[in-house]
Parts: structure tokens; C-alpha cells; sequence
């Protein structure tokens, strides 16, 4: 295990057993002066959502840009099942099954859910769409998540905040995924919504997909997450199983940046 | 397709706008619906249709092509030199059509490349093209009176102008590049949202310069089209031609902002533009009025895709 040491004896019976599916390793990015990430770890367990925290600036997006092929390292390297794989570009985490699912709701409000699910990678022949096919499996991709919409030919800017994230995971899980980032993505959306998006995430664990959850909401996270890693300053704070820590706790390391020592209250539980 | 739907179609509303247009053309006139009209018509608007196609595409990728007349009269005077220079008319017509394209490249590379807006990238294309089309010619217009040219200008084929046969072939295939293909909904693509695009690993920058280009290429076809009807190459030939063929694509329908729009409704746009003109010619209204009657179309045609736009 390459987990901090911290909290290894409690931790060990709680992780997975299993390798894990994504490892980041001695991870560091400097733009010119500035040091984004200094020596940062990561990995992901098939079938367990991680919480990524810190606060703005710590690192978390630079972090995951690099994984999702947005953004290179300095130095370090990421290991998928194991093996080195090299990321570049988006594409090549796409073609290593990693998937990031934007805050901002990435889909092109003119086209229809089919033109979407399928931007950049159309079912098509000669250069022909196929565009009964698209629809067909899109209807597929989305009953298997249990999404309804309304109509496969209307543009999803008529849909619902909750609606268009669906289609973006639907989207994001389609492709043989095994891997999934999802940054920040009940921060557009009303209650509601945050719980289907919720609820869609339960089931894509289930499927065992690996998910790395960004978000600043402490309450979705510690209700939420199996394990969270902080980041503070652009360097790995802690790595643990999420009840480990109270909410306050959490909290406080997001902001100190130092991990809490073992809390009393939390040990006579 | 049910009734709501068609209501929202806006194909359906322009294509009522035309026809009312001419109906209330050919009732005020006797010569309006008349065959030598329509033939004249048709042949006003083909150059101009032409445009509009290219125009509309890169209008719908979110760009705008200003450079389109100056690359016709480019493609013009490519084709006027080497066919004075005794160069065969055929291979003439496919050298035209190649300095059309590359115009074009030109400006889908300096806008991806140097990452300069169409509007800049484009208004600067407009004056190097004239430029060059000046330079190359000396200012002199050469007379085209090859046979080729002639047929392309001003031959008919089963009753109908050629120029006409031009414009339909056009659309035809644009339209099944846009609507059918998958270039085409990249184009929707990047028009919508051009981030979305390059992150859902779109080629926008390789779908740009295409963009580009096939606006030159048109701009090129038109320019054989112009060749033949004129039977000269004037180098200073379809100035500020360009914003007609914006003007076309607008009162279409097609959305300014990108991402949406039927390509077919650019003809209809250079249609009724080309039905104001001859229309009030025939009715003897001084041609001053047609241009303020342009503009008010334009502006009319996007107030109602507003309130369309509002409505969704």
C-alpha cells in the first residue's frame, strides 16, 4: 500500500484488497515559479468513490487535468492496472478508460442527447453518420442508468440542469470507462438533482468503476465518499478511509493543511 | 411530423415567406412570373446562392467569411491569365477552383494557427486577395470567350439556365455534408460550444481549416459561374458581394451566434433578396429603395429568430 503510514494500522483491514486501478506516483507540476504539485500520490480502487479536497489552489485540479490527459506532469508517472501508461492528451486518457465529467455541464446545448453521447467518437460509415444507431444505443446507455428524457431529438438546452448531467455521465460511462472524474458535478444543480446524481454515481460504483469525487460540499462528501484524499499546498495531507475522521476534522485538515491527530470521541466509537 | 413541430420548423416559415413573396410579385406584375424572368432570376441569384452555402457553413461553425468576394475575383483572374496565356480552359477552370481553395486554407490556418478571430483573419484576406487579383492583372480585365465558359454562363440544359444547375448541385451536397455526415456535425459541434468540442476530442482546429476552405472553394465555383456569365475576368468584379451572402444566410434563418440553422434556408435567403430586387425593378421602384428595404429584411429576419429563440 502506498498510503501514507499515518493511519496504516486501522486502515489496512477497511482498503480494498484489490490493485488498484489507477496509481499516481511522485506526481509534480511547475508552472514557471510557481510549484502547483510537490511529489503527490494518488490511487483509485475499482468499484469506490475517492473524495479529492483543498481548498482553491491546493492542487486538485492540476492534479486531475493530468490524469484526464488535459494538463501534463514535470515528474512522476501513472500506472493503470498496473502498467505505465503514458497520457498526453484527452484522448489517450479516453483510450485508457478515464472519463471526466465537467462542472460546467460539457455538452453542447444545440445538439440532441445522441449528438452528444457520441461528440467525437460518431457511429459512422464513409464519413456518414449513423445516426439510427447512435439513438438506438443511446436509448441503451441511458435506460441501463435509469435516465429518462423526453425526447431523443430535442436539443439539451431545453433539459434540466439534472437532466443534461445525466446525458454527460451517460456519456462519460459509455465507453468502456473504468475510471471516472467527476469534478464538482452537483455544484450546478438544485437539491434533487444532486441526489439523482448521487444515486446514477451508486450504481456506476456498483458497476466498478473507480470514481474521484471534487467537491466543496463537506456534507455530500463524508456522506458519500469510501476514502478522501486532502491536498493542501499542492502536497498530499492525508490518504484514509473517510470515517476516519469527523466532518470538523476533515475540515480543519482541508484548511491547516496538517493531518488531525486520532480524536477521542472518534476512538470511542 | 405534427403540427407544433412544424411550426417551430423554420424551414417551413421562410419557405412561406418566398412564396407569399412571389405570389404578391406576380400579382403586381405581369411580368414577374414570366419565363424569361425566371431564367434572368435565377441567374441573378446563383452567384450570390453559391456564396451563401459556404457562408452559411462557416456561420454555423461560429465564424464569419468576409473574404469571399475577393477570392472569387482572385479565382477569376487565375483563370482569365492562364486561359490568355493559351492554357487549356478545362485545366483554367481546375486551377481557379485550386487558388479558391487555398485562399481559403490560408484563412482556416492563420485563424487556427495564429489563433486570430475570422472577422480579423478574413477582412485581412479580403484585401490581400483583391490585392493579388490587381496585381496579377495589372487592373486589366481578359476576355473569356472559350466555349466552355460561354456554356457554363449562358447555355441552357432541359429549358433550365446552367447556373442554375450549379447552385442545385451545391446545396445538394452541402447539405448532405452538414446534415448527413459526420464533418457536418462537428461543425454543429464547434458552433454550439467550441470547448465542449475540443474536449470531447473533436479535431476543431482540422475542421476549421476545412470550414475554411470549402468557403474558398465555393467562393472559386462561383467565380467560374461569374467567368462565364461575363465573358471577362475584371479584377474589381463582386464587390462587397460578401455581405450579401451574409445577408442571404441571415434572412434564412441561419443563427449568427452558430450551431444552428438548416442549410437549404441560405437559398431561400439569397431567393428572397434576389425576388426584392428584381421585383421592384420590374415595378419601377428606383433601386435606392431596394437597399433600404434589404436592411430592414435583415434585421426583421433576425428580430423574429429572437423571439423564436426566447420562446424555446
Amino acid at each position: 500500500m502506498r498510503v501514507r503510514p499515518l493511519f496504516a494500522n486501522q486502515g489496512e483491514d477497511i482498503m480494498p484488497k484489490t490493485e488498484p486501478l489507477v496509481e499516481m506516483r511522485h506526481i509534480s507540476r511547475n508552472f514557471g515559479g510557481l510549484q502547483a504539485l510537490t511529489n503527490v500520490n494518488l490511487e483509485v480502487y475499482p468499484g469506490e468513490v475517492l473524495g479529492l479536497l483543498g481548498h482553491n489552489g491546493a492542487g486538485k485540479s492540476t492534479l486531475i487535468k493530468i490524469l484526464a490527459g488535459a494538463d501534463t506532469a514535470n515528474e512522476g508517472a501513472i500506472f493503470i492496472n498496473g502498467h505505465e501508461a503514458h497520457i498526453r492528451n484527452p484522448n489517450d486518457a479516453r483510450a485508457h478508460g478515464i472519463e471526466t465529467i465537467y462542472q460546467e455541464l460539457a455538452l453542447c446545448g444545440n445538439l440532441d442527447a445522441p449528438a452528444n453521447l457520441y461528440m467525437g467518437r460518431e457511429i459512422s460509415k464513409w464519413g456518414f453518420l449513423d445516426k439510427k444507431a447512435m439513438k438506438a444505443e443511446t436509448a441503451k446507455a441511458l435506460s441501463r442508468l435509469n435516465i429518462r428524457i423526453k425526447s431523443f431529438d430535442t436539443e439539451v438546452e431545453s433539459m434540466s440542469g439534472g437532466q443534461r448531467q445525466a446525458i454527460s455521465i451517460g456519456r462519460a460511462v459509455h465507453f468502456d470507462t473504468k475510471i471516472l472524474i467527476m469534478d464538482e458535478p452537483t455544484a450546478a444543480l438544485g437539491m434533487e438533482e444532486s441526489k439523482m446524481v448521487m444515486e446514477l454515481t451508486t450504481e456506476l460504483k456498483k458497476q466498478g468503476i473507480g470514481i474521484i469525487w471534487i467537491s466543496h460540499d463537506i456534507y455530500e462528501v463524508y456522506n458519500f465518499t469510501d476514502r478522501i484524499s486532502i491536498l493542501h499546498g499542492g502536497e498530499n495531507v492525508v490518504t484514509a478511509p473517510t470515517k476516519d475522521f469527523t466532518e470538523d476534522e476533515i475540515v480543519s485538515m482541508i484548511i491547516s493543511g496538517r493531518p488531525v491527530e486520532r480524536s477521542a470521541a472518534k476512538q470511542e466509537v | 411530423m405534427d403540427i407544433s413541430k412544424l411550426k417551430s420548423n423554420s424551414i417551413v416559415w421562410i419557405v412561406l415567406v418566398a412564396a407569399l413573396m412571389a405570389v404578391v410579385l406576380s400579382l403586381l406584375s405581369p411580368f414577374f412570373m414570366t419565363v424569361g424572368n425566371m431564367t434572368n432570376l435565377s441567374k441573378q441569384v446563383s452567384i450570390v446562392a453559391i456564396l451563401a452555402a459556404g457562408q452559411a457553413v462557416v456561420i454555423i461553425s461560429g465564424g464569419i467569411d468576409l473574404s469571399v468576394g475577393s477570392v472569387l475575383a482572385l479565382s477569376a483572374v487565375v483563370i482569365g491569365t492562364l486561359i490568355k496565356m493559351d492554357v487549356d480552359p478545362t485545366l483554367a477552370l481546375f486551377a481557379g477552383l485550386l487558388a479558391g481553395t487555398l485562399a481559403g486554407t490560408v484563412n482556416g490556418l492563420v485563424i487556427t494557427r495564429a489563433k486570430i478571430p475570422p472577422f480579423i483573419a478574413t477582412l485581412g484576406m479580403l484585401g490581400i486577395a483583391r490585392g493579388l487579383a490587381l496585381v496579377i492583372t495589372g487592373g486589366v480585365s481578359h476576355p473569356v470567350l472559350s466555349p466552355l465558359f460561354l456554356f457554363i454562363g449562358n447555355a441552357k440544359w432541359l429549358g433550365l439556365p446552367i447556373p442554375l444547375y450549379f447552385v442545385v448541385v451545391t446545396y445538394l451536397i452541402v447539405a448532405i455534408i452538414m446534415h448527413k455526415m459526420v464533418f457536418g456535425r462537428h461543425v454543429y459541434a464547434i458552433g454550439g460550444n467550441e470547448r465542449v468540442a475540443r474536449l470531447q476530442g473533436i479535431p476543431v482546429d482540422l475542421q476549421k481549416v476545412k470550414i475554411y476552405a470549402l468557403s474558398g472553394f465555393l467562393a472559386a465555383l462561383a467565380a467560374v459561374v461569374m467567368t462565364g456569365r461575363l465573358a471577362a475576368t475584371p479584377p474589381s468584379v463582386a464587390q462587397a458581394i460578401e455581405l450579401q451572402a451574409i445577408a442571404a444566410v441571415i434572412i434564412g434563418g441561419i443563427s449568427f451566434v452558430g450551431g444552428r440553422g438548416v442549410i437549404i434556408t441560405a437559398l431561400i435567403g439569397a431567393l428572397i433578396m434576389a425576388m426584392i430586387t428584381n421585383g421592384l425593378n420590374i415595378l419601377g421602384i428606383s433601386s435606392f429603395y431596394q437597399q433600404v428595404l434589404i436592411g430592414v429584411v435583415i434585421i426583421v429576419a433576425v428580430w423574429l429568430d429572437n423571439l423564436k429563440s426566447s420562446n424555446r
